[in-house]
């Protein structure tokens, strides 16, 4: 059964928001979903980059308001 | 079937550690990337602050060339360890507070740390070498024909370290002597011309990158060294915290005294930035006009942020006004409105500007 994990990446400057949702991603079986909220617009442009070259699936980004929001799901480690 | 060799490479996001990459591939390597964030980056941060900023293409350079290879890229923070390599540089500085040498010595040795953690885990089939793009002569203090085997020995990576770009030039690595790599299908480049590299993009179809030899570090820029000079001097003690010189990249910083100093944003992207340290700082803001948010950092008397709202005046739109009224919050203590008379501008002193 996956589960859904929320990180709270507002007030972080890219490339951190990355690096943490790496660190969380690191930690998680394949099928979880991870929605990530920031401040900085750059998440709409690094997470789904860093997910196409890990091999996770980006599910949606969208704005709301003054907050950016990114669902990814976990792939395949290896 | 032999066993596939893998590599490291140190990927800034450059033309020079893209073609490095690509040259090992080419040679039949799988290759992983590192990208170290040290908290003096230069893209990313002024581009997610500064509101003018954000109409120009947004990317993560190292990311950006990872997925055009094909390779995966571990981004790695290393913000807190690096301020030794900052504050203590074994090799010194280059023209500004850039410890280049040191830093590239401190980058190899932790791909290095992964290579070793790797072959501990996973035995044979860890990572067995190191790239980087570094071109014998591109860079004065740390990329010359001397410091490649100060840096191979210093950082522990030896002879497992490769730069497919100079690779001709320089003796050979365990890759090569091992038959993993073949020396002859490496490089010769040197010197600080670009156009060896140009070509060789060009001919990989390697058509949109980073601006080559375009400076990534803000410790190689003589502003924002100026101004971390200045907030070392004005604390008296060599440390910082990653908050310290985030704010170094924002705003006009202004000294009219020893003791405290003026952050004055520059934009509303820098504005809402700043914000969010509104209760770390000393608050200035314009009531009467407009104008920006300004931070008050160090030990102000009440007199000098009196005095620090007549010189924030002059950046908002009431500087020709006889009066202006401002709100000041303390650090830690309760808002107040005051009257005060933007400073005249001949009685600002050019040199208060760090």
């Amino acid at each position: 059964m996956s589960e859904t994990h929320q990180y709270d990446a507002r007030g972080l400057l890219c490339p951190l928001p990355v690096i943490r949702v790496q660190s969380l991603v690191k930690k998680l079986p394949e099928g979880d979903i991870v929605e990530v909220v920031g401040t900085d617009p750059g998440i709409l442009h690094d997470i789904p980059a860093w997910c196409r070259v890990h091999g996770h699936t980006v599910l949606s980004t969208e704005q709301r308001g003054k907050d950016y929001y990114v669902t990814l799901k976990v792939g395949e480690k290896s | 079937m032999g066993i596939q060799r893998k590599a490291i490479a140190l990927v800034s996001g450059g033309l020079d550690s893209m073609l490095a990459v690509r040259a090992m591939q080419e040679q039949g390597i799988h290759v992983e990337g590192v990208n170290f964030f040290t908290g003096f980056c230069v893209e990313g941060h002024t581009h997610a602050i500064r509101k003018q900023d954000q109409e120009k293409q947004k990317r993560n350079n190292a990311l950006w060339v990872a997925e055009r290879l094909g390779i995966k890229l571990h981004i790695e923070d290393i913000s807190e360890e690096y301020k030794d390599v900052v504050l203590n540089p074994r090799y010194g500085y280059g023209a500004h507070m850039n410890p280049c040498l040191d830093c590239k010595i401190f980058m190899v040795g932790k791909a290095n740390a992964m290579l070793n953690r790797a072959r501990e885990l996973v035995a044979d089939g860890g990572f067995d070498f190191i790239i980087t793009g570094e071109v014998i002569g591109q860079r004065p203090k740390s990329q010359r024909k001397d410091t490649m085997p100060l840096i191979a020995r210093e950082s522990g990576a030896e002879d497992r370290i490769v730069r497919p770009l100079c690779g001709k030039n320089l003796p050979a690595t365990l890759p090569e002597r091992e038959g993993w790599i073949q020396r002859e299908l490496m490089y010769d480049f040197s010197g600080r011309n670009r156009k060896p590299q140009i070509a060789l993009a060009e001919k990989w179809g390697l058509d949109d990158y980073a601006q080559p030899a375009g400076g990534c570090c803000f410790l190689t820029d003589e502003s924002y060294s100026r101004k971390l000079g200045d907030l070392w001097q004005a604390r008296g003690h060599r440390e910082y915290e990653l908050d310290d010189i985030m704010l170094l990249k924002v705003g006009r910083h202004i000294r009219p005294a020893p003791n405290y100093k003026l952050i004055v944003s520059r934009e509303e992207g820098e504005n809402n930035f700043m914000e969010g340290y509104r209760k770390q700082f000393h608050t200035l803001r314009p009531i009467s006009h407009g104008g920006p948010l300004t931070l008050v950092d160090g030990t102000p008397t009440d007199d000098d942020l009196l005095f620090a709202a007549r010189v924030a005046a002059r950046f908002s739109q009431g500087k020709h006004a006889d009066t202006m009224t401002f709100q000041i919050e303390p650090k830690g203590g309760t808002a107040f409105v005051v009257s005060i008379v933007p400073i005249r501008p001949e009685d600002f002193d050019p040199k208060w500007h760090i």
